[in-house]
């Protein structure tokens, strides 16, 4: 543990065997996971699964009954006010005060935040939000509180940002907006925490994936390694004009499992085995259109792993 | 103890409460009645109009009274003399019952209405401490009540002049027992109120809840400061003075202790003891 620990100096954020409960609800079970400095960690997980629990015991709003947790090299219980000085969070459904406006709101944060007007107008700048500023919160649409709510996790420009679920409720526009504005801040260099439940919205930006379920991870690593582990056996997806004549594809020698989804996926032993199924399904009369090897997707990922802890259980 | 973010919590309370109409201006009706309406009609009626019975029952209660006190009514006749008895003793206890109305209504709402609007979990995440958070909520609904004592007691104090004044020889109002009253004394009382309702605020689930739950603390708490309050009035400058100074201390006995009330997973909504 005391190793862990010391490795965890190159981690923005540490859990080691972090259990919380409510009552008689277990929320956390032994959770461990670790954030890398200047990295995206997406936590996965379906509703229920613990991510807004981890992030509230991040910034020590909430107390573990059991476990270390170190964030920026310290203990939250002991140094809460530092580590909250130095995390920015953007929660599920940003709440402001609605009946103040967006500059009144943000100015309130600036000033809790030990930041500046300054960099208040600069962060409502940057997420585009600086022209309704004087409006009150309460006539915002969603995005626009997505917005303000990101501005105000950025104010005091934190070294770890936390994202809980921040497209939640955007439509798809306002939704590529905000995760490019991720990408944006990810590319500064700083630490990313994202909760989402919605696999194409990790895609593209998680630097490592910390898949939870029921209170527990159940994987951890990058995109890469996890597919490594998780789909060891390699998938094309294969088309033809007439696709019925795909139907004796299972049969090749090679061919582990098929299955139609806007092309036959057909997982193989080896991506050696390519030419010989194309040279295979010409002989048998077929004129393929589509012969392309699959780059697993978080969703096959993800489906991928839970499939493996269920074969594990 | 960091002033400038007490000072900010304070701030964002107060202009949220400016800006909601649907809040003060049921608590400015309660005030005019309680300081303008009530006192020109009843003594109006006194005064003016005459209304005899009243003023032989006024007589009666002034005929009960200490020497001492019966001294210092003044007035030539039983009118003057009751609107002046009635001016400066019988409606003494609104000082106390408005400001405390509004300041109780303030305080239940505070904590619980964090959580309920969902900005609790952004207090939660942020590095105020609780006892910041707690001391600035407290602040934010004493001022309203307290503003609202001392514009109310303004107002009454031109009320009964412009009414009272003319027949007992001139303005005569505030006494030395009102300004001791509103001055040193109800503020303590307002405090003792806050410093419970802010504990249930913080517990309850709901903000219906913590009004209901307010009302329970804030009535015992007028009845004690009406007695307490028409007593005073009654009494040498001296014990004023001493019973303001023990609520004093009560209260910040505990005013200190209520911080521990206000926890961040309080203001998250997710304690088990909710």
């Amino acid at each position: 543990m005391v190793d862990r620990m010391q490795d965890a100096m190159e981690y923005a954020i540490g859990f080691w065997s972090v259990h919380k409960t409510f009552g008689k609800v277990t929320a956390l079970e032994s959770v461990d996971f670790v954030a890398p400095t200047g990295a995206v960690t997406v936590l996965l997980g379906p509703n229920g699964a613990g991510k807004t629990t981890t992030v509230r015991l991040t910034t020590g709003a909430l107390i573990p009954d059991d476990g270390t947790i170190q964030v920026l090299g310290m203990s939250p219980l002991e140094h809460g006010d530092e580590v909250r000085r130095r995390v920015g969070v953007v929660p599920p459904k940003p709440a402001f005060y609605d009946q103040l406006t967006g500059w009144e709101n943000l100015q309130f944060a600036a000033t809790i935040f030990e930041s500046n007007e300054a960099n208040a107008r600069s962060a409502a700048e940057r997420f585009e939000i600086d022209q309704a500023l004087n409006q009150e919160v309460g006539g915002y649409s969603t995005g626009m509180r997505t917005r303000l709510a990101l501005a105000r996790a950025v104010i005091h420009d934190p070294e770890i940002l936390m994202l809980d679920e921040p497209t939640a409720g955007l439509d798809p526009e306002s939704s590529r907006a905000v995760l490019d504005l991720i990408k944006e801040i990810a590319a500064r260099g700083r630490t990313i925490v994202m909760c989402t439940h919605l696999l194409h919205e990790a895609e593209g930006v998680a630097d490592q994936v910390v898949l939870m379920d029921n209170g527990s991870v159940r994987a951890a690593g990058s995109p890469r390694d996890l597919a490594n582990r998780y789909m060891t056996n390699p998938i094309v997806i294969v088309d033809a004009e007439d696709r019925s004549l795909l139907s004796g594809v299972a049969d090749l020698d090679g061919v582990l499992s098929t299955r139609f989804d806007s092309g036959l996926h057909v997982t193989i032993d080896s991506i050696d085995r390519i030419p010989d199924i194309v040279i295979e399904l010409v002989k048998r009369g077929v004129r393929p259109t589509r012969v392309e090897p699959l780059n697993p997707t978080l969703e096959d990922l993800y489906f991928a792993m839970q499939r493996s802890h269920r074969e594990s259980v | 103890m960091r002033w400038k973010m007490v000072k900010a919590v304070v701030r964002a309370d107060l202009f949220r409460l400016v800006k909601t109409r649907d809040y003060w201006i049921p608590l400015i009706i309660l005030g005019g009645m309680f300081f303008v309406i009530l006192p020109v009609i009843l003594l109006g009626a006194m005064s003016f109009v005459k209304e005899t019975s009243a003023v032989a029952q006024i007589g009666d209660i002034i005929g009960t009274l200490p020497d001492s006190i019966q001294n210092n009514i003044r007035g030539d006749d039983g009118v003057s003399r009751a609107s002046y008895a009635f001016a400066v003793y019988l409606l003494a206890p609104i000082a106390i019952i408005v400001p405390l109305t509004i300041s109780s209504a303030v305080g239940a709402n505070s904590i619980v209405g964090e959580r309920e609007r969902g900005t609790g979990e952004f207090l939660a995440h942020s590095p105020l401490t609780v006892r910041e958070i707690y001391l600035g909520k407290l602040i934010a609904s004493l001022i309203p009540g307290y503003v609202a004592g001392i514009v109310g007691f303004g107002l009454y104090s031109i009320v009964v002049n412009v009414i009272v004044g003319s027949q007992v020889g001139g303005w005569f109002f505030p006494t030395a027992g009102w300004l001791l009253l509103v001055l040193w004394v109800v503020p303590p009382f307002i405090a003792i109120a806050l410093s419970l309702i802010l504990r249930l605020s913080a517990r309850v689930r709901s903000a219906a809840s913590a009004h209901q739950a307010s009302s329970l603390v804030t009535l015992p708490i007028i009845l004690m400061s009406y007695a307490v309050a028409s007593g005073l009035l009654y009494s040498p400058v001296i014990s004023a003075s001493i019973a303001g100074l023990i609520a004093w201390l009560i209260a910040l006995a505990l005013l200190a202790s209520g911080a521990k009330s206000i926890r961040r997973e309080r203001l998250l909504g997710v304690s088990s003891d909710l």
